[in-house]
């Protein structure tokens, strides 16, 4: 299905509008959550490792733990699964709708093709705004760890930000943008198919919505482990 | 068929002259002897359930089929196989005179375009005005907005719901969403319109707006269509009333007595995918099967 969407997606009609749309839907629609999940994951992050660093005196590397927790993994899957949770469920309820309100059926008899019309639109927006969403929970969850570091634990600021600037690499962004685009396809795919192939009426939407989250959420967890080796070889550093 | 005493002048702006005639010159033109719909021995089964036993009949050019039967029956399968949203299993299904069977996706699109279709509950889409779900083809086609609104203003006029072009779906009435549907389905005038029991649920005086509309396709439009239905009003009203314009040129209904009789509505009925009927509804009437007296009688 995604790849059908792909190929299709420089045809006339073009369906920018429906595009962008979808992008203020899922894109700005999920900042709420996503700046809150990132914040308050950043502050616990810290607030669970400060006491096992003291231990060993190595408080210092609190920002250089907190970033490259959140960057390499936390960011990634949890806006994954906020996502899935929040705009997976809304896809899949809003196209299992249509579904068995005839709507699809009417959109192929009016000459439209559904997966270039409805499925593309959302795979292209949740592929620019899923990246986009992780960097600012990146960003926010720092900010969340530096305000629990200097306010609950009076670590000097500097040398929060020099720990946390002296441990991202470069190999840490990369796989902090490249998990999420692996995501948002996974979150797109089956959050459209499942809506698009609800059957049953209001039942079966219930259902495929059930289905469409709860499998977007393995497949992204399971994703991101073996994402995470292949990251490791690939770029050198495992 | 009406008389050919029919003027382009009224309420309605549109009417083909020659639809008077149309009938009578079915033996004279050539292009008028190809089917515009046909099916082909066509079997198609779900799991284990058959759906359709080896179908085989014609829609002529400006013909009305009645499919009449019980739910179940298979009425709105054959609609679906028209349009390509499913295949057969077996049999062949022809669009004026085209074998579409195997088409694939991209070459339904290009048939469908001389196809309307009205749904059971309008299937407008929810998020659009009326306005835009009538619109949609065009705008699907990139008709610049100067040449789509008096194209969807001409088709609400039609269905008599011009009023409602600014509202959404929620707040029309069932028989108005009917009606926002088949406007849309008249879009682009297709030669083809198909109806899938289209007064399901509506009280009696929106059902008769609905035949009365389907009335003016097929007489005034030379529209071919497949009404699918299981309501007996529908079969009274489409085989035994026709659509004429007056001397005022608005359009009014007659029904056929002495002076004229419908030979452009036939009726087709089914029972667990198999046509268990088909003629006339004089001969339906008469028929003997006491499945078919039966359900003529509601009982």
């Amino acid at each position: 299905m995604a790849a059908r969407a792909f190929v299709r997606l420089f045809r006339r009609p073009s369906y920018i509008p429906e595009m962008i749309a979808q992008m203020d839907q899922i894109g700005v629609g999920s900042l709420t959550i996503i700046l809150l999940t990132g914040f308050f994951t950043g502050g616990v992050l810290t607030v669970q490792t400060y006491p096992t660093l003291k231990t060993y005196g190595a408080q210092s590397q609190l920002g250089l733990l907190v970033a490259t927790a959140l960057i390499r993994e936390l960011a990634p899957v949890l806006c994954a699964l906020m996502v899935t949770g929040r705009v997976g469920s809304a896809i899949s309820a809003e196209l299992g709708s249509m579904v068995v309100s005839e709507q699809i059926a009417a959109m192929r008899a009016l000459g439209t093709d559904p997966i270039r019309k409805l499925v593309a639109p959302r795979l292209i927006a949740l592929l620019i705004s899923l990246p986009l969403l992780t960097v600012l929970a990146d960003i926010v969850g720092i900010f969340g760890g530096w305000i629990t570091a200097t306010g609950l634990y009076t670590i000097p600021s500097s040398v929060f930000i020099t720990s946390v600037r002296d441990g991202i690499t470069t190999d840490d962004l990369i796989g902090g943008v490249v998990k999420p685009i692996v995501f948002s396809l996974i979150i797109g795919t089956i959050a459209c198919r499942q809506g698009l192939s609800t059957e049953g009426g209001t039942v079966g939407v219930g259902r495929s919505t059930t289905r469409a989250v709860v499998m977007a959420s393995i497949i992204v967890i399971i994703a991101d482990y073996f994402l995470a080796k292949a990251l490791q070889v690939i770029l050198g550093s495992g | 068929m009406a008389t050919a005493d029919i003027h382009t002048t009224g309420s309605f702006d549109r009417i083909s002259k020659n639809a008077a005639d149309s009938t009578f010159a079915e033996v004279d033109d050539l292009d008028r002897v190809i089917p515009a719909i046909e099916f082909r021995n066509v079997r198609l089964s779900f799991d284990e359930r058959t759906v359709l036993n080896g179908l085989s009949f014609k829609v002529m050019k400006g013909e009305t089929k009645i499919i009449l039967g019980g739910s179940g029956g298979g009425k709105s399968t054959i609609i679906k196989l028209v349009l390509g949203l499913l295949k057969p299993d077996a049999g062949q299904v022809l669009v004026n005179g085209e074998d579409i069977t195997d088409y694939d996706e991209a070459q339904m699109m290009r048939v469908r375009k001389q196809i309307g279709m009205v749904f059971q509950e309008g299937a407008l889409f929810d998020s659009l005005s009326v306005y835009n779900n009538v619109a949609y083809r065009l705008h699907e086609q990139g008709v610049p907005e100067e040449e789509v609104e008096p194209e969807v203003r001409r088709m609400l006029r039609f269905v008599n719901l011009e009023d409602a072009i600014d509202k959404m779906p929620n707040e029309l009435s069932g028989g108005m969403r009917r009606r926002v549907g088949i406007a849309r389905a008249l879009i682009g005038d297709p030669k083809i319109v198909l109806f899938d029991e289209p007064t399901a649920g509506l009280d009696p005086p929106t059902a008769r707006t609905i035949c009365e509309l389907a009335m003016k396709l097929r007489d005034l439009e030379d529209v071919s269509s497949i009404f699918v239905t299981h309501e007996m009003n529908n079969l009274d009203y489409l085989c035994s009333e026709y659509a004429v314009v007056n001397e005022a040129g608005d359009v009014v209904f007659e029904r056929e007595g002495e002076r004229l009789c419908l030979i452009n509505s036939k009726v087709m009925m089914m029972r667990a995918g198999n046509i268990i009927f088909s003629g006339t509804d004089e001969s339906l009437r008469r028929a003997e099967d006491p499945y078919i007296q039966r359900f003529l009688r509601g009982r």
